[in-house]
């Protein structure tokens, strides 16, 4: 069953800059296997979207791969051709954008964008609109065949979320990749997105790779969840792990910040008090040490590395380091 | 006097009735929330009232000026009273502007030539807990919670007496979110700054919202303090949207009521109640029209409502 669907091995990514190099993602590792729903959680701006645009190499002009492997189906993408690339994208591999709008084509009608992103296929055009409105009654928009005559400007939010979301299901990907495709969801809609990505997952094996801010939707979908923190990976196990048993203190401190746990009103809630550090003008030892109330000496001069806590439990953290099997 | 009165609102585009008559109020200093259906007309309602979306009938008083329909000349100088948070953080943001042009624009756009911008600039991240060197980037150099927080420092740097926020926690991660509410009400403590907040984060709702009403196809259909409708809603969609809810559990086990069907069509509105084919509650009775009915200060648009 754990077969690796995509690999992602000491993945180092910056932007450059006009004040040097901002270390976006350091040291990244971590796989998916076939038929796996794995979440990314961590602090905004910590390098989840960098993450996956450097998957798709659809990333911005000024970014730099330092070092590492990106491999999907054992294929190298760091160095596949621009065309194997465009090849992956949309039918193996599907993405929604963070940006509904960076799907959406704002002078095309959705119609013809759904009809686009179909050119492979043999079927007639009506076949194919007609496969498009069925795929938009199923994330719930009303009237399909109407709607397909307009344009994206016309669609509220989380309408053009759904779109999104089913355009990237359309090819039937073996892995979909999701950057906060429910922010502009309503709990019912996305409890039934939920349902359908479970279902895909099941139906046809499909890997997903969703990030998001919402650790209730990451909690019920996800069967693993990876934590990022400025950059790098500080933690990641099997998802009841992490929200039962997390063992860095960022994920323990994350997860006490969610006013989904406070029921009665609070008018102060909490947050994690101090700064991320500066990505290009990083600190020596543990990058969470500024913020973290267990910092002992040695994190202030030594990295933590990412240690195995038990199978399949990883964390980067000097308190647990005694206890890693490997 | 209220600062914010809407009353019956109508906005169509086309054939498409997108808002059939929304009504509430909003006090100095009060914070409201407006939830709902994905689609039901939650942004149209702001972008209504700050003059960015048509609105063919009704009435929208602001201090008690009527400001329905009125021209840019009249809704300029009232933006910096009102500001508003947009939904879509990148898109809302001129992409060939600095960050330092965006966050100190209202300042111009209001002929405040006697500011100092790039302290005001510092000001504005740093209460955004974004660092000052972002003032030198671009929209696309931003991650996706950095523009929104962008996007919130613009709306407070006029200190206005209402902000219409649209979604604006979405992206942010749980103790950037806590920030960023935090900030708000002590600016609501400070300043009696009113907010009319849509989100879909009802964790959020319950932490923030002085009272919230319940959107369903272009009409409120529920209307209360936040403490009566989490105890105790009474409107079926109400409930199942409140059931929703996922919890930040893997083992949490929900009571869900599902809705059934699928979202009707603007354009053949259903007859009787409008909820009627999705309402796991519905009655023989609710062929009938529900009317709004308000008792005390919870309102309701139910035939049998839930007790
Ligand atoms: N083109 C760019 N040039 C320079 N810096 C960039 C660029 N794009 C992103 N960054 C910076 O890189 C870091 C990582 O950004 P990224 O968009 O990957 O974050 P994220 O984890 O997706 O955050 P969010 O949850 O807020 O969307 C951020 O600090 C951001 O400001
Ligand atoms: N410019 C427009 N032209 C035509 N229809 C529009 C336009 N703007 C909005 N609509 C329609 O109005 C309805 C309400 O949209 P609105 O954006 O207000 O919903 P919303 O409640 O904010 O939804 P979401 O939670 O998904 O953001 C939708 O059916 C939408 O398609
Ligand atoms: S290594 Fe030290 S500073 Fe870093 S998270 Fe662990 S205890 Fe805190
Ligand atoms: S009026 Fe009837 S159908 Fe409509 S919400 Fe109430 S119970 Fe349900
Ligand atoms: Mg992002
Ligand atoms: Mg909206």
């Amino acid at each position: 069953m754990t077969e690796k669907l995509l690999e992602i091995d000491h993945l180092c990514v910056d932007y450059e800059t006009g004040r040097g190099d901002l270390k976006a993602l350091r040291d990244i590792t971590f796989n998916v296997n076939k038929g796996e729903i794995v979440g990314i959680v961590g602090e905004s701006g910590c390098g989840k979207s960098t993450l996956i645009s450097s998957i798709l190499r659809l990333t911005a002009p000024n970014t730099r791969f330092r070092e590492g492997e990106i491999r999907f189906k054992e294929q190298d993408l760091l160095q596949a051709s621009e065309r194997q690339m465009r090849d992956l994208r949309g039918s193996d591999i599907s993405i929604v954008f963070q940006d509904p709008m960076q799907t959406h084509n704002p002078v095309l009608t959705i119609g013809q964008q759904m009809l686009d992103i179909q050119h492979r296929s043999k079927q007639s055009k009506a076949d194919k609109l007609s496969h498009a409105a069925k795929m938009l009654g199923a994330v719930g928009i009303p009237d399909p065949d109407a709607r397909l005559k307009q344009y994206p400007h016309e669609f509220s939010g989380g309408m053009r979320q759904r779109i999104a979301i089913a355009m990237a299901l359309m090819s039937e990907p073996d892995l979909l990749i999701a950057d906060e495709p429910t922010t502009a969801l309503d709990a019912t809609l996305e409890v039934q997105i939920i349902e359908r990505l479970q279902e895909l997952q099941r139906e046809f094996h499909c890997a997903i790779l969703f990030i998001s801010h919402h650790l209730g939707v990451i909690a019920e979908l996800c069967d693993r969840v990876v934590v990022m923190y400025a950059g790098a990976v500080v933690e990641s196990g099997e998802v009841r792990e992490i929200f039962h048993n997390p063992k860095h203190p960022y994920t323990r401190r994350l997860i006490e910040c969610d006013p989904g746990h406070i029921k009665e009103r609070a008018r102060i809630l909490p947050t994690i008090p101090g700064e991320v550090p500066d990505l290009a003008n990083l600190p020596g030892g543990c990058i969470f040490r500024d913020r973290c109330d267990q910092a002992m000496a040695r994190c202030a001069t030594e990295v933590p590395p990412l240690d195995q806590l038990k199978e399949g439990h990883h964390a980067a953290c000097w308190l647990n380091h005694a206890e890693a099997t490997s | 006097m209220s600062l914010l009165n809407v009353v019956d609102l109508n906005t169509s585009y086309g054939p498409i009735n997108v808002l059939a008559g929304v009504s509430f109020t909003v006090e100095p200093g009060e914070t409201y929330a407006l939830v709902g259906e994905s689609g039901s007309g939650k942004t149209t309602v702001i972008r209504a009232i700050a003059g960015l979306a048509p609105a063919q009938d009704g009435s929208v008083t602001f201090e008690g000026q009527e400001i329905r329909g009125a021209p840019e000349s009249v809704m300029r100088p009232l933006r910096k009273d009102m500001a508003m948070m947009f939904q879509d953080p990148v898109g809302s943001l001129s992409p060939r502007l600095t960050i330092r042009s965006l966050i100190t624009e209202p300042y111009r756009i209001q002929g405040m030539k006697d500011r100092d911008l790039d302290a005001e600039a510092k000001r504005l991240l740093a209460m955004v807990n974004l660092p000052t060197h972002f003032a030198d980037r671009y929209p696309y150099q931003l991650s996706g919670g950095q523009a929104r927080r962008v996007g919130v420092a613009r709306a407070l740097a006029l200190e206005p007496k209402l902000i219409l926020a649209d979604e604006p926690t979405a992206g942010l991660d749980v103790s950037v979110q806590g920030e960023l509410l935090n900030l708000l009400n002590d600016l609501r403590e400070r300043l009696g700054l009113a907010m009319v907040i849509i989100t879909h984060n009802l964790s959020v709702v319950r932490h923030v919202a002085d009272r919230m009403g319940i959107m369903y196809l272009g009409r409120l259909v529920e209307e209360g303090t936040t403490e009566t409708i989490f105890n105790n809603p009474r409107h079926p969609y109400t409930r199942c949207l409140l059931s929703a809810n996922p919890e930040p559990d893997p083992d949490a086990r929900l009571e869900r009521i599902a809705l059934k069907g699928e979202p009707p069509s603007l354009l053949k509105r259903p007859s009787g109640c409008e909820f009627r084919e999705r309402c796991p509650f519905a009655k023989d009775i609710c062929t009938q029209t529900p009317q709004w009915e308000m008792n005390g200060d919870h309102g309701l648009r139910c035939l049998a409502p839930l007790s």
